[in-house]
């Protein structure tokens, strides 16, 4: 299936939790409590379809196919 | 160890600093000097500038996610134990800053939010109406809300009633570095806050933030001056004095400003020459 990650098309698995897409995004292993499983911090939030997904609700959300789907983190600003 | 520095020279501790923290929120800061992170050209020298200047909390703005950058600045600011205060730049409505801020509060796992709401990109300033809306949802959403504001008494007062944990108002418009544009008003402001007031934005150079400090502000709030100054390290120093310099003036009590010239020797004893 297809979602918009970010602004651009792109496609996942069936099925995938928002879980599956951070982890593949980050490179990193993310536990059932949505905190990554080397213990720092991720430093990463989710909004789908303009609202937020807390990361305790990564694992249990599936996405669907045309999601809209905003990855951010913390960069340089005022 | 660094010839552009002048933490080198071996200075006294200066008095008030530590014994005075700037208290936000429960939460006791050893620096009244909040810097921002924006303009910087590296990491590395925003790096070295951040912790010049002696801060303790830093802006950060809310960006997607790029894998190319990998949470760099987040790593940056955890490794310096820099506590971060993310912002909410380049949202023009209410409803874009609360997203932006639950965001942010996921992210880094705070629920402080500097709310920016700003109404052009002209001229950067905020826009009261979405400024007051924001501010009433983030507060009902259990968001620490500081608030960046116009230089307007008035609206300061209602931000801190609608539950503000800090009032933030500009110097000047941001980025310009034209100082404290209306130093009467930012008086006023503090004169009638029971918040901490923060001057943000439009800080050009030290002197400004000493002003700032003088005028009674808490802190002072800025990024351009520093990131962009030609040399960040040695302008994040003169900032991290400037704004001790303001605050034990102020502290100090200034002497009254007089019509006519008063002499500080004695005429008395005087030698006489015939």
């Amino acid at each position: 299936m297809n979602i918009r990650l970010n602004g651009s098309e792109q496609s996942v698995a069936d099925g995938a939790s928002v879980s599956t897409l951070v982890s593949q995004l980050t490179g990193r292993s993310i536990g059932p409590d949505g905190r990554a499983a080397d213990g720092r911090k991720l430093g990463v939030a989710v909004a789908r379809n303009a609202e937020v997904v807390p990361r305790s609700q990564w694992h249990a959300t599936a996405l669907a196919d045309g999601d809209d789907v905003e990855l951010v983190t913390a960069v340089q600003g005022g | 160890m660094n010839e552009t520095t002048l933490s080198g020279t071996p200075t006294a501790p200066v008095t008030g600093a530590v014994a005075d923290p700037f208290v936000v929120d429960g939460v006791r800061l050893g620096s009244r000097l909040i810097m921002g992170t924006g303009g910087a050209p590296s990491l590395d020298g925003l790096g070295a500038a951040l912790v010049a200047s002696g801060t303790e909390l830093t802006t950060v703005a809310m960006r997607r996610y790029s894998p190319a950058e990998t949470g760099s600045l987040f790593q940056l600011l955890e490794d310096h134990r820099i506590r971060v205060l993310p912002n909410t730049a380049g949202c023009f409505t209410a409803k874009d800053a609360v997203l932006t801020a639950e965001l942010a509060r996921e992210a880094l796992e705070t629920d402080w939010v500097k709310l920016e709401v700003i109404a052009d990109e002209h001229t950067l300033l905020p826009d009261a109406v979405e400024l007051v809306d924001a501010t009433e949802q983030l507060v009902a959403r259990g968001f620490k809300v500081f608030a960046y504001t116009n230089d307007d008494p008035v609206l300061a007062l209602r931000l801190e009633n609608l539950g503000a944990t800090a009032v933030m108002p500009l110097g000047a418009p941001i980025g310009t570095g034209l100082g404290i544009l209306n130093p009467h008003n930012i008086e006023l402001i503090v004169s009638r806050a029971s918040v901490p007031v923060v001057l943000d934005a439009g800080i050009g150079t030290a002197s400004d933030a000493a002003l700032a400090m003088e005028l009674g502000c808490d802190a002072v709030l800025l990024a351009t001056a520093v990131t962009r100054a030609q040399n960040p390290l040695l302008m994040g120093e003169a900032f991290k004095h400037a704004v001790i310099a303001g605050r034990l003036a102020k502290k100090a009590g200034r002497i009254p400003r007089r019509e006519h010239a008063l002499a500080s020797s004695a005429m008395d004893g005087r030698a006489e020459f015939l």
